[in-house]
């Protein structure tokens, strides 16, 4: 269907994006890539907005390295963390979701900010920031808060940003070296959202798992996490199992979701020595 | 206050190459701007909710969805629709082979096709058959079972990169 919008304003600035949010009366929807909000526009999901447009914020795109953690700013593109060298080197496993999301002219338009802001429990991007004990930058009109990947995420669509606020990046600790990350999902077709997929990190001796597509939100899996700790993958396997909340729909039943999942861990594992798998 | 948001919006911008200006609604499609106000009907509205690749145009030099992207948002691009590619004949090798190889049944998907094969085409290098596959796993033709498809874009990487080696 054709989108329904109630009005536009391009915003110049952070400020000047948070004050249009502040004058928008609760109906101010920030609008950076659009690959999330314009599809649920044209499908009526969401009617009346004011858009934000933040697009045009040079400030809010890029990647750096601060100190021991890499930033990435919320409107990065998809395709640009894909090919970016700081992220290949300190985040891969953010660099290896790319390719799995969508298809290259969404990726040319998709932000890394929109993504996470959308919080698809079917997405990418936000279970990478899970597993990467990743930190949401948020800025209001009151100034700016930290939330932790761990808080942020709260349910369908749903996450720690409040009325008034606008995520400006995310930031993650720069990969040790030896470190390992590792990304495996499957979907029908190449491009759609995963039936279930696992994100994996080790990092020393300890393990971060995050699961997409089978639960309201991302979900970390702590039980599962201790298990590898401790080198019992089956454990693991039967943790994480317990652990996520798959639901049935017409793309797969919750059982078939759950054993995809425990599959999907034991292929991560694998990937993590550079096993076949 | 509500008055800074605006449900009109004047744009200024290029269409293959020619200067544009107009007054657009809010929550206008790219595709349906190109369509119904610029007559530029090679890129089709057709899935809407961006899994069919059948809007695909290029937006400053990378493919997008015109269903996926806001008029407005379109404000100081350099916008190129399958009309202009094919008018500056910079896609003539790819619309020969689509022709030889039988690519194309009905032509419905093939605007986007094109738009996206030749993003494809103007990257580095040679893609194999499981790239090209992979690039134009967002574009969905119902009528050829893509292989033709498949076939016309690898002879034209082929051709191309010939002819840069010679």
């Amino acid at each position: 269907m054709k989108a329904s919008a109630g009005g536009y304003a391009r915003a110049a600035d952070v400020r000047h994006a948070l004050d249009l949010l502040s004058a928008s009366g609760g109906m101010g929807r920030i609008l950076a890539g659009g690959q999330s909000l314009v599809a649920a526009m044209n499908m009526r999901l969401s009617e009346g907005d004011m858009l934000i447009d933040i697009s045009r914020i040079a400030a809010l795109a890029g990647v750096e390295e601060q100190g021991d953690r890499l930033r990435i700013g919320a409107l990065t593109r998809h395709a640009a963390i894909g090919r970016d060298p700081l992220v290949r080197r300190h985040a891969p496993l953010l660099a290896d979701a790319v390719a799995h999301i969508a298809h290259s002219a969404i990726r040319n338009r998709g932000t890394i900010g929109g993504a996470l802001a959308h919080a698809d429990p079917a997405a990418e991007f936000p279970a990478c920031v899970l597993a990467l004990d990743a930190t949401m930058h948020l800025e209001s009109l009151e100034g700016s808060r930290d939330v932790a990947a761990d808080d942020f995420f709260q349910d369908v669509f749903e996450t720690a940003i409040a009325e008034g606020e606008i995520l400006t990046a995310v930031s993650m600790p720069r990969a040790l070296p030896g470190e390992r990350q590792v990304i495996r999902e499957v979907a029908r077709r190449s491009g759609d959202y995963a039936l279930a997929g696992i994100c994996l990190v080790r990092r020393g001796d300890t393990h971060r798992v995050s699961a997409f597509s089978v639960g309201p939100r991302p979900m970390l899996a702590p039980g599962a996490m201790a298990a590898l700790d401790a080198g019992d993958i089956d454990a693991a396997v039967e943790a994480l199992q317990g652990e996520i909340d798959p639901a049935s729909d017409t793309q797969a039943s919750a059982d078939y979701r759950g054993h995809l999942a425990g599959v999907l861990l034991r292929r991560a594992v694998a990937g993590l020595q550079g096993e076949a798998e | 206050m509500t008055d800074v948001f605006r449900d009109r919006i004047d744009i200024a911008l290029t269409v293959n190459g020619e200067p544009v200006e107009a007054r657009v609604p809010a929550g206008q499609h790219l595709v349906d701007f190109l369509r119904g106000e610029l007559g530029l009907t090679g890129a089709h509205a057709s899935c809407e909710h961006g899994v069919c690749g059948a809007c695909t145009v290029r937006v400053d030099g990378q493919a997008v969805r015109g269903c996926l992207m806001l008029a407005v948002q379109a404000d100081r691009t350099e916008v190129w629709t399958v009309e202009g590619l094919s008018d500056s004949a910079a896609i003539r090798d790819l619309q020969d082979a689509f022709v030889a190889r039988n690519a194309l049944q009905c032509g419905f998907c093939t605007p986007g096709m094109l738009v996206s094969a030749q993003e494809l085409l103007e990257a580095d290098g040679v893609p194999s058959r499981e790239e090209i596959r992979e690039h134009l796993s967002g574009n969905y033709c119902r009528c050829t079972g893509y292989e033709a498809i498949v076939d016309a874009v690898e002879t034209v990487a082929r051709a191309r990169a010939g002819k840069g080696a010679a």
